[in-house]
């Protein structure tokens, strides 16, 4: 069932943009693009911790590294968007890779927290580097320029950005599936079952965590392309807590979950907020609700499950 | 180096560190005994801050208005315990995680709704609002020594509740083992309110405290909340004297680096480079102490022997 849904949702995201360009509501292709981005950024964080059981509260990093990785390059006026990408998802994997070897040796709280400390390392530096902007941000003057396509077309950056959700959905759906994938699943159930088994399981942790954070790197980069403006507002620890939500919300470790909650978050977010100017009051209550009553998420309601 | 500057920003430092202490205290609290992780203990802290606002336009006296100001800060906590939080304990430090950051959404917009976006200054009384002359002719404002005092204080009758009463001992067997305390006749929910409400009281105070200097603002908790976090775990969950040393010395730390790490920087390196990576460097030290402390103590600097 939830299959089903994830299945609709894709297809409808795949056509609404023409249609809403059609339509005369171009507003709509924006709200999607960002769906679409931050859709990726939790499908990828859903990897480690819906599957793997880590929970990374600091996966907002990764959007500001990837985005930063556009920004800074295009301040310089270096725009091959190849370079930008490479650059996205080197420096995050680097910073995945460095600061997963130290956090997957915690476990419980303390990976919560030393997680969510790096991450505020990166925001404070990003803050501190004024060059760049600092607290006030950097604007993106021309988008990643590849060859045949132009991200400057609304139409195509929103393909471009719903390739990379799909490469994102396809290469996490492939990788749980392994061996791998259950070696990572198998240590989020009982750690020391899978090593007495044999699994030297931190290094397939570590693995999916620098993956994790390449993706998202990646999506960082689209979205720091689709805004035109990044500023270290977009790793806050809030924002980290944000895609943490989508995924419980839609589903942990369900593949289609994170792309569902995200689609739901923003919904929300633009219905509430249209509603009214205290849209959080309603938006952090029915996060609460959420977790008190709704634990698979939206995929755990259309499978019929509960609490 | 100027001697006096130096001196001066101890103080500061130490000023830091006593507001981390009061609001670290709280946390390490519940997160020991209740195996709670609380991010929305800032919203208590900026709730205690608008309360003695308030009150202290309504009153005219700061002193009276804490005094008002601490119990209902103790009802509010008590209600959050009693209506969300209560339901939490046996679940995940996940839902943990995102039940609270529904909180602290709700609080930010409620005080939105209830006070305006605008912040609210407090007016200090005359005989706190002027300068000391200390010995060695150091010069430094009377409210931050009042600060510095009574943060001491209250460390010290905090030491004193929980090792020489009755309550604290009931605090302390249910910190070593609740399902123990429980069966010898404690009453375990009432307890766990009783210590939400300590520690809501504790972060209430702090804020109090602060508004005079930086006025009460909305979200004024969500920045500080997690360097108290850091001081957690850098003293050792559950440890009231581990979260005593390391507010201190996060606070010393954090004051010390941002006003004398260019000076030091320039002695490695040149004068320019030192100026620019020296207030990245700063705002990260504390969460680069947090990761090493993790990296070579996992349990923290203190951690409780009980457990």
């Amino acid at each position: 069932m939830s299959r089903a849904v994830g299945w609709l949702l894709l297809a409808a995201l795949a056509a609404g943009p023409p249609l809403a360009l059609a339509a005369g509501q171009p507003f709509y292709v924006d709200i999607l693009t960002r769906l679409v981005c931050l859709a990726a950024a939790a499908t990828s964080l859903n990897l480690i911790l819906g599957h793997g059981g880590m929970i990374s509260f600091g996966h907002a990093a990764y959007i500001g590294i990837g985005a930063y990785a556009v920004g800074i390059p295009a301040y310089y006026e270096i725009y091959d968007g190849w370079l930008h990408i490479l650059f996205a998802v080197a420096f995050s994997s680097l910073f995945a890779l460095a600061t997963g070897a130290i956090a997957l040796r915690t476990r419980g709280v303390y990976f919560i927290m030393i997680t969510m400390a790096f991450a505020q390392m990166v925001f404070f530096a990003v803050v501190s580097i004024e060059e760049y902007g600092g607290d006030d941000g950097l604007v993106i003057d021309i988008r990643s320029e590849f060859p045949l396509v132009d991200l400057e077309d609304s139409l195509t950056l929103y393909y471009a950005c719903f390739a990379v959700l799909l490469g994102t959905l396809y290469l996490v759906h492939r990788l749980v599936r392994s061996r791998f994938g259950m070696v990572i699943e198998g240590a989020r159930g009982n750690e020391r079952r899978m090593a007495s088994l044999g699994f030297a399981f931190y290094r397939h942790r570590l693995a999916a965590y620098t993956l994790a954070g390449a993706l998202c790197g990646l999506s960082g980069a689209m979205l720091g392309n689709f805004t035109n403006f990044i500023s270290p507002e977009m790793m806050d620890w809030t924002r980290s807590g944000e895609l943490i939500f989508m995924v419980v919300l839609g589903g942990t470790g369900a593949l289609f979950g994170p792309l569902m909650g995200a689609a739901a978050f923003l919904l929300l977010e633009e219905l509430l907020s249209g509603w009214t100017i205290y849209w959080q009051l309603p938006f952090g209550l029915l996060l609460i609700l959420v977790v008190l009553f709704a634990r698979g998420g939206l995929a755990g309601l259309l499978e019929g499950r509960r609490g | 180096m100027d001697a006096g500057l130096v001196a001066a920003q101890l103080l500061n430092g130490l000023q830091l560190g006593v507001l981390l202490f009061l609001l670290a205290s709280g946390l390490t609290l519940i997160f020991g005994i209740m195996d709670f992780v609380n991010l929305a203990h800032g919203s208590l802290y900026m709730v205690g801050a608008y309360f003695c606002a308030t009150l202290t336009d309504a009153t005219g006296s700061f002193l009276l208005a804490v005094a008002l100001a601490l119990p209902a800060t103790a009802l509010v906590g008590a209600a959050v315990e009693l209506l969300v939080v209560r339901r939490l304990y046996r679940r995940d430090h996940l839902d943990h995680v995102l039940a609270t950051f529904g909180l602290i959404l709700c609080f930010d917009t409620l005080v939105q709704i209830l006070w305006g976006p605008e912040g609210m200054a407090i007016r200090l009384p005359a005989w706190a609002d002027g300068q000391q002359h200390l010995p060695g002719g150091l010069v430094f404002p009377t409210y931050r020594l009042l600060i510095i005092g009574a943060g001491l204080a209250v460390a010290a009758g905090l030491y004193v509740l929980v090792t020489k009463t009755r309550l604290g001992m009931r605090i302390r067997a249910g910190a070593s083992n609740p399902a123990m305390a429980g069966a010898l006749g404690i009453d375990i929910g009432l307890l766990f309110t009783l210590v939400f409400a300590l520690g809501a009281v504790m972060a209430g105070l702090a804020g109090m405290m602060i508004a005079p200097i930086t006025e009460a603002s909305i979200g004024m908790g969500n920045e500080i909340i997690i360097t108290a976090f850091v001081v957690v775990i850098v003293g050792g969950i559950g440890s009231i004297r581990g979260a005593f040393v390391a507010a201190l010395l996060i606070g010393l730390i954090d004051t010390m680096g941002r006003s004398f790490l260019d000076m030091g920087l320039k002695l490695l390196m040149s004068a320019q480079a030192a100026e620019t990576s020296a207030p990245a460097l700063s705002a990260m030290l504390i969460y680069i102490l947090m990761a090493s402390v993790l990296a070579f103590r996992p349990q923290g600097l203190f951690p409780p022997k009980t457990r």
